[in-house]
């Protein structure tokens, strides 16, 4: 089996089956959701929103747990694997990308429904905390430094937000307690699931994984390219420092 | 273990960013060896100097510190040596005493050693109330020196030294050098002062263009 | 003595060497009583402009103190790394031989004397500016409130301080890095400072549980931070 770095591409025979498979979940997840599901009692056509936005949430938390289990296992010194830390990163990367959906799509939504785009309620404001956080994370990565100080430094940070975000979520929920307007945004559970619906939401979830899967394996080799593009990039710059000392 | 060497570094490539400052240094030292390391600027001496403290990370090679393995165990490395840089690692707000104080009590030195420090590097009169900010550069590295002799480390790895202190300063300096290397602290200078070469160092190498050629022994 | 007794004794050596000269560089320096409190003093005006309103400032009071304490703690933690990157004090450091453990509690307590110094103040301002009020019962709470929130803070500051000292365009990505990790001292520190006002008519008694917010997060991030800054003042 050849490797990612002999082939310079990022795909292998199961990433495209993968996509395939994903693609056509997607025209599915389409259809049922935009045109064949039925409409809410209540929220009329406004309710197919859930469709992108409940699966984007679950992304959100998943690629959060995922690179938190990565960095984890990148720290761990039997498992310590520069793979891991490429894992967290590109986990991390998609991960803002379904935060930053599930945070539009759920302000429209609500901005529809409900007439207000925002409320403070507990899992929307985590989820802007956790996107804000991640925005830092990925500007860390950014700082640069050989790959093993990025691993580390990342995975320490990854782990500070694991810590961090279930503080942020309690305290904000213990802080809706006190405010009587947070029951409004009971959003999500004001809608009857009839069975083509419920269908469709799980449906939704799972192409949206399916497609989180894609992406991530994708990137985590562009990012191993990348690392080896920087260390090759070494080699020539060895010979040349070397010739220096020649003359 | 008793027959480790200080430094033994092998095809050592270090870089910065994507640049190799280090190409493959090859490099041994024995104990109590005032090592002299001379060379152009952009050669490699300040980088050598840190990835023997343990601060940077070794990229490519082998390298053994004080018996400690650079790619896989290089913190444990810094708590063994003393670095004295380009900056003196020195608070201006502070005075003399106070700075060397603090430093000697990272490593649990007592009061007594860190009067003796003082008073070697002949800070214990006027200059000993002085907050670091008022003092010269050539002042300023005095203290940064005795803060070093405080800490009683194994293996000192010194960027310039001598810079911007006078000629007594300079001859005080080696003194306390060689009196170090005899009490079995193995010392690397990274040094333009050539003249030094002779009174000081007990062997000299060259750093150019990250590697390292060996001058042998002074005579 | 055994290895664990040597190693805690070591860090708390280690803690108090550091804490005692990091405050004694403030009192030489006075950084936090000349620039950095007049800074503070500046918001809480600033905020009365803002909101324009006797009836409204004293409402938010609490959280108006709170935050313009925050804000303030960015540039002490700022501050206490620009200490030790001045003069490469941070090199010094690493290659010490002082546990990263004691360096991070060390300078986590300079950094909370400091705070605390500050919440006093800020204080002290809302009850001249917007007229706020303590009880006696309020009282206790309020310093308890005000220890555990400056704990929190000051881990979390001297956590991601040593991350982002040291190389250039790092500092940067200090304010990024800790308000949203802080979001739940804000909260906790102000609806337990409103119990300790009687804002609005809430009780004293409502606050503790806020208290118990406080204190759970600092013990959570005193610990971890104590284990993981170690990596983070690596380069």
């Amino acid at each position: 089996m050849t490797t990612t770095s002999e082939r310079n591409v990022t795909g292998t025979s199961f990433t495209r089956g993968l996509g395939i498979v994903t693609l056509l979940g997607i025209v599915l997840l389409v259809v049922l959701g935009l045109f064949v599901s039925p409409a809410d009692v209540n929220q009329g056509e406004s309710v197919r929103i859930m469709y992108a936005h409940v699966p984007g949430a679950w992304l959100a938390y998943l690629a959060f747990v995922v690179t938190g289990i990565s960095s984890a296992a990148y720290l761990w010194k039997r498992t310590r694997s520069l793979t891991w830390d490429r894992i967290a990163g590109a986990s991390a990367e998609v991960g803002v990308l379904f935060m930053g959906i599930s945070l539009v799509t759920g302000s429209l939504w609500g901005r529809i429904t409900w007439g207000t785009y925002w409320t403070w309620d507990a899992r929307l404001t985590t989820t802007a905390f956790l996107f804000v956080t991640y925005v830092g994370y990925l500007a860390v990565r950014g700082l640069g430094g050989s790959h093993h100080q990025r691993a580390r430094r990342s995975a320490v940070l990854a782990l500070l937000a694991v810590l961090e975000i279930p503080l942020v979520h309690f305290s904000v929920r213990l802080w809706n307690t006190l405010h009587q307007e947070a029951s409004v945004a009971g959003r999500g559970t004001d809608v009857t699931m009839d069975g083509l619906m419920l269908f469709s939401l799980f449906l939704g979830v799972i192409v949206f994984t399916l497609m989180y899967v894609w992406l991530v394996l994708h990137r985590q080799r562009a990012l191993a390219l990348q690392d080896m593009v920087e260390d090759s990039g070494l080699d020539a710059a060895l010979a040349a420092r070397r010739a220096e000392a020649v003359v | 273990m008793a027959h480790d060497l200080p430094v033994e570094l092998s095809d050592a490539v270090a870089v910065l960013g994507a640049f190799p400052v280090l190409a493959g240094a090859n490099l041994t030292v024995q104990r109590g060896e005032i090592v002299l390391l001379r060379g152009p600027n952009g050669a490699g001496k300040t980088t050598l100097l840190r990835l023997c403290a343990g601060l940077i990370e070794l990229e490519r090679g082998r390298g053994r510190v004080l018996g400690h393995d650079l790619s896989t165990d290089r913190w444990a490395v810094r708590h063994r040596v003393g670095l004295l840089g380009h900056a003196n690692g020195l608070y201006p707000d502070l005075t003399v005493t106070e700075n060397v104080a603090f430093w000697g009590r990272t490593v649990g030195a007592s009061d007594a050693e860190i009067a003796a420090a003082l008073k070697r590097m002949a800070l214990d009169g006027r200059l000993a109330e002085v907050q670091v900010s008022r003092l010269s550069a050539g002042q300023r590295r005095r203290t940064a020196l005795a803060a070093l002799v405080a800490r009683r480390a194994e293996l000192w790895l010194l960027d310039e030294p001598h810079a911007g202190l006078d000629a007594a300063g300079r001859d005080e300096l080696d003194e306390v050098l060689r009196q170090a290397a005899r009490a079995g602290a193995t010392i690397m200078v990274a040094s333009h002062e050539l003249e030094r070469a002779g009174t000081l160092a007990t062997r000299q190498v060259e750093v150019v263009a990250g590697q390292v050629r060996d001058l042998g022994a002074t005579s | 003595m055994s290895e664990t007794r040597r190693a805690f004794a070591s860090v708390r050596a280690t803690a108090r060497l550091i804490a005692v000269k990091d405050l004694r560089i403030e009192r030489r320096g006075r950084v936090l009583t000349n620039q950095v409190l007049p800074f503070a003093l500046i918001v809480m005006v600033m905020f009365a402009f803002a909101l324009d309103s006797d009836a409204v400032l004293e409402r938010v009071a609490p959280g108006l103190v709170w935050l313009a304490t925050l804000f303030s703690t960015l540039f002490v933690i700022a501050r206490s790394f620009a200490v030790e990157s001045s003069d490469g004090a941070l090199d010094q450091l690493r290659t010490s031989g002082a546990p990263s453990a004691g360096i991070f509690l060390g300078k986590a307590l300079a950094l909370m004397v400091q705070l605390l110094v500050l919440v006093v103040v800020l204080v002290a301002a809302a009850v001249v500016l917007y007229r706020a009020d303590i009880s006696w019962q309020g009282g206790v709470l309020l310093v308890t409130t005000a220890l555990a929130a400056t704990c929190g803070l000051a881990a979390v500051g001297t956590l991601y301080g040593g991350l982002s000292a040291g190389a250039k365009g790092r500092e940067t990505l200090l304010p990024l890095l800790v308000l949203p990790v802080v979001a739940p001292v804000l909260i906790g520190a102000t609806r337990a400072t409103e119990s300790a006002f009687g804002t609005n008519g809430i009780a004293v008694g409502e606050g503790w549980p806020w208290l118990g917010l406080l204190v759970v997060f600092a013990v959570l991030f005193s610990v971890t931070g104590a284990i993981a800054f170690g990596s983070l003042l690596d380069e």
